[in-house]
């Protein structure tokens, strides 16, 4: 089977999860694509979208709809050219609309496995969870009529593990998109000592059409990503514990959180960024870590107690945002959890108090969106973080250390056999969290 | 042209803000005022210069697709809304394309000569941000000929007829030296538009404008030869002014000091269905502009202020050889050698022009000839430029489409009195 080939029956699995919606919508896009070519006029594409919840499937559609539109509005251009035999086809709006069907049309929403049976290629974007994602694997390949490869989503748990114990004889790569998958241009590929070498190359043809940036990560639990965001996170979590004696843990949060957004210039702070991959899926992440034992402390009790309390983030099927350690208002953090009043306090009541503890930011401060866009983001940087190491406020000190411990986390997954280079370390904070430079760097050496 | 029979004045201008992307206070996901609002800002802004709609005797609105960007038409009832005294009088809309503003002036002017109205309430609207631009851009591609040439059209319809325009050009005089003279025409706009502050680049910070402009365009996503800056935006905007006799003057008590005269006008009109003969010429520009200055008796070296229709920047470069300043293949040199920027003879779009100040497609006509009354009655604040003894003339050329319909006016201070030669 040729590329076109292997994306004509096409099945998503979990295809309307948060990462799964994503992928079934830029999967169906290059079928699309591939379907209004003029020689593929005889191919029937069809992408299987999977998943348990019916309802969940009535979304993902709306969510289609919205977000091809959204993408054939960029592609116009282009568009037109693809219909320009259409002579119905005048109007940038019907030729738009044309699209949307078009892709629609590729897309068939079903809760029964069995339809992966016939497909040439399963992604496989289910809950992180390694019993499940090797018995639905196991049970595709067993019955699959087109010898199916697989690419998975799993953000953590090791492919040959999954290949192994599902059976699959190399018909498996990890392909991990990063959230959201059509906003992120990151995917971390991992490529097992099994994976077949005709499958990587298909990956890696397949990225390049979705003109994603990939990084290859070694096959080690949490791969480069999540080895660096749970460890971050981590930091985070401590640096609470170590100053909530002092300060009480509401203020903590706040503080930390604060510190790592706009004094280390990031797009959202460590605790949103929790919240918005979700508390629970945090800790799976580090189970599937810790059980792997690919590094000490990985695991926390906080974070197992707050879970305990029903404080989970993550995100409703809208897509706006659950309250976990920070409460949301309008899609901003607006309040922090205290977990003995179980209650959450509003940031008006601590943050002036600890605005005025952190100290300001040096008159070079900007916000990340401003540094993201700046000409001279190298230079910008330079000039912030020299006038941050100047400072002695108790701000400046807290960002100092969590620079200082990014990039330790950096350099231990080189070190560790992880990243197989320091720049890829930082391709995938800058590509796949948005950073605005990355971890590995001398913004913070003495 | 036969000698006017009756002299015309205008007189009482006003526009809105230009609204779209750039103004701090534009908010695509935030409610915006509608057409009404924008028509009743600038109507009752004139009404409140003239005496009140008592002194109205007729109203005309140039507006080019509120049909399809406000799914309104009959845009001739909402006149009235502007003040009850306006009810029961003759009120009319006028239609061509991005000239609609420029016909509606020359509507109220033969109205005006032929006697049947001393006053005419004159309004150019449009409101285009209802849409995104690239649904915005079918729309506008209504000025072209939808049965000829949409189908095979490009997406961004418009960019990428005045884009073959400029690719045309590179290929006939050299593409360097024009690509310059595009940067050096957006700069210069927006310089100019810094300075009025209803300008929608009124709050463009840009530290170095003619390095962005000169970004290379990205065929993938936009047109061949063009880039977004070389583009006028999507703008909301209304612009009123009153149209009047002398006895019109009178009867609102607006004394000539107060008006411009139009002392000449041409209106020209192209065949849709034929495209250019010359691309790298803007011939029904021309034509406008030579009829304009002979019926006028004003030569190109007496105008001291141009308002002309750079919806493109190479648009701008066009109407610079098409009015006469530069010969054919040397619009480049005349703006790099800033002989259009305000400190030239004859400074070009002193608010911005199209590029600056905003283009509201059927409203920019009006808007062009309350910048030239406000340039030469000296009511321009902070883009005021001199006007001297040597150049008391403006001039306004509005071109609909591809270079379809044009109108072109020559205005004179209508109270400037003349010292006798020694």
């Amino acid at each position: 089977m040729n590329y076109v080939e292997r994306l004509e029956k096409v099945a998503v699995l979990g295809a309307a999860g948060k990462m799964g919606s994503g992928i079934v919508l830029l999967t169906a896009m290059e079928m699309a694509d591939l379907s209004l070519d003029p020689g593929n006029r005889s191919r029937d594409f069809a992408l299987y979208a999977v998943d348990i919840s019916e309802p969940a499937l009535t979304g993902l559609l709306r969510y289609l709809r919205d977000q091809v539109r959204r993408a054939a509005e960029k592609k116009t251009v282009g568009l037109r050219g693809v219909y320009a035999s259409r002579a119905d086809l005048v109007e940038n709006e019907e030729v738009i609309r044309q699209y949307v069907e078009d892709v629609l049309a590729i897309v068939r929403p079903t809760t029964r496995l069995e339809a992966a049976y016939g497909a040439g290629l399963v992604f496989e974007a289910t809950n992180e969870n390694p019993d499940l994602k090797i018995k639905l694997l196991g049970q595709i390949h067993d019955h699959s009529q087109k010898d199916a490869w697989f690419l998975t989503n799993t953000s953590s748990i090791p492919i040959h593990e999954i290949d192994g114990k599902a059976g699959l004889g190399g018909r498996l790569i990890g392909f991990h998109f990063y959230n959201p998958p059509a906003v992120q241009k990151l995917v971390e590929v991992i490529r097992a000592k099994s994976t077949l070498p005709e499958l990587a190359d298909f990956a890696l043809q397949y990225a390049k059409k979705l003109r994603k940036v990939v990084v290859p990560s070694n096959d080690v639990a949490g791969f480069i990503g999540n080895g660096h965001f749970m460890r971050d996170a981590l930091h985070g979590i401590s640096e609470v514990e170590r100053l909530a004696p002092e300060f009480g843990f509401v203020d903590a949060v706040y503080m930390v959180n604060k510190v790592s957004q706009d004094f280390l210039i990031r797009p959202m702070g460590i605790f949103q960024l929790v919240d918005y991959v979700g508390l629970d899926i945090c800790q799976c992440i580090l189970k599937v870590m810790s059980d792997r034992s690919v590094g000490s402390g990985l695991q926390n009790s906080l974070l197992d107690r707050l879970i305990a309390a029903g404080v989970r983030g993550g995100q409703f099927a809208d897509g706006s945002q659950k309250d976990g350690f920070l409460k949301y208002e309008k899609g901003r953090p607006a309040g922090i959890y205290d977990p003995e009043a179980k209650a959450y306090v509003p940031f008006t009541e601590v943050g002036p108090r600890c605005d005025e503890r952190l100290g300001p930011l040096p008159a070079s401060g900007r916000p990340w969106k401003s540094v993201i866009q700046a000409a001279d983001r190298a230079g910008t940087l330079q000039g912030y973080f020299r006038d941050l190491r100047t400072m002695t406020t108790l701000g400046a000190d807290l960002a100092g250390r969590y620079g200082r411990k990014a990039k330790e986390i950096g350099l231990g997954l080189v070190k560790d056999g992880v990243a197989q280079k320091e720049e890829d370390v930082n391709t995938v904070m800058l590509t796949g969290f948005y950073h605005a430079y990355g971890p590995i760097n001398a913004y913070f050496d003495d | 042209m036969k000698k006017n029979r009756r002299n015309v004045y205008m007189a009482a201008g006003y526009h809105t803000v230009s609204l779209g992307t750039g103004r701090k206070e534009f908010n695509p996901r935030r409610a915006r005022p509608g057409l009404e609002e924008y028509i009743q800002e600038a109507g009752r802004a004139v009404l409140a210069q003239i005496g009140g709609g008592k002194n109205v005797d007729e109203g005309v609105i140039g507006n080019f697709m509120a049909a399809r960007f406000n799914r309104q038409g009959h845009l001739a009832a909402l006149i009235p809304s502007i003040d009850p005294e306006l009810r029961w009088k003759p009120c009319t809309r006028v239609e061509c394309a991005c000239a609609s503003g420029g016909v509606a002036l020359t509507s109220a002017i033969k109205s005006v000569r032929a006697g049947t109205a001393e006053v005419v309430l004159t309004i150019g609207v449009e409101v285009q941000n209802t849409v995104k631009a690239i649904y915005g851009a079918d729309i506008l591609a209504g000025a072209g000929w939808y049965r000829g040439e949409r189908k095979a059209g490009h997406a961004y319809f418009f960019p990428a007829l005045f884009s073959a325009r400029a690719g045309a050009y590179f290929e006939k005089f050299g593409r360097d030296k024009a690509r310059r003279a595009f940067a050096r025409w957006y700069r210069n706009a927006v310089e100019n538009a810094r300075l009025c502050e209803t300008a929608q680049e009124f709050h463009n910070t840009c530290p170095d404008l003619e390095a962005v402009g000169l970004a290379e365009p990205n065929p993938r996503s936009f047109v061949d030869h063009l880039n977004i800056f070389d583009c006028s935006k999507v703008s909301d905007a209304a612009a009123a002014i009153a149209v009047m006799s002398e006895e019109g003057l009178e009867r609102c008590g607006i004394s000539k000091n107060e008006a411009v005269e139009v002392v000449g006008w041409g209106q020209v009109e192209a065949d849709l269905t034929v495209p250019p003969a010359d691309p790298t010429e803007l011939e029904t520009t021309r034509r406008a502009v030579q009829k304009a200055l002979d019926a006028a008796g004003v030569k190109l070296d007496q105008i001291g202020t141009v308002e002309c229709h750079d919806c493109f920047t190479i648009s701008g470069i066009l109407s610079v050889e098409a009015i006469g300043f530069a010969g054919h293949g040397e619009g480049p040199d005349y703006v790099l050698e800033g002989k259009t920027s305000r400190k030239g003879d004859a400074p070009f779009n002193t608010s911005g022009g199209l590029i600056g100040w905003g283009h509201p497609t059927g409203g920019t006509g009006v808007r062009q000839a309350v910048t030239v009354w406000q340039q030469l009655t000296g009511k321009a604040d902070g883009w005021q430029v001199k006007i001297s003894r040597q150049r008391p003339y403006g001039l306004s050329v509005n071109m609909g489409g591809n270079d379809k319909t044009v109108v072109a006016i020559v205005y004179k201070k209508a109270g400037r009195k003349r010292k006798a030669k020694p």
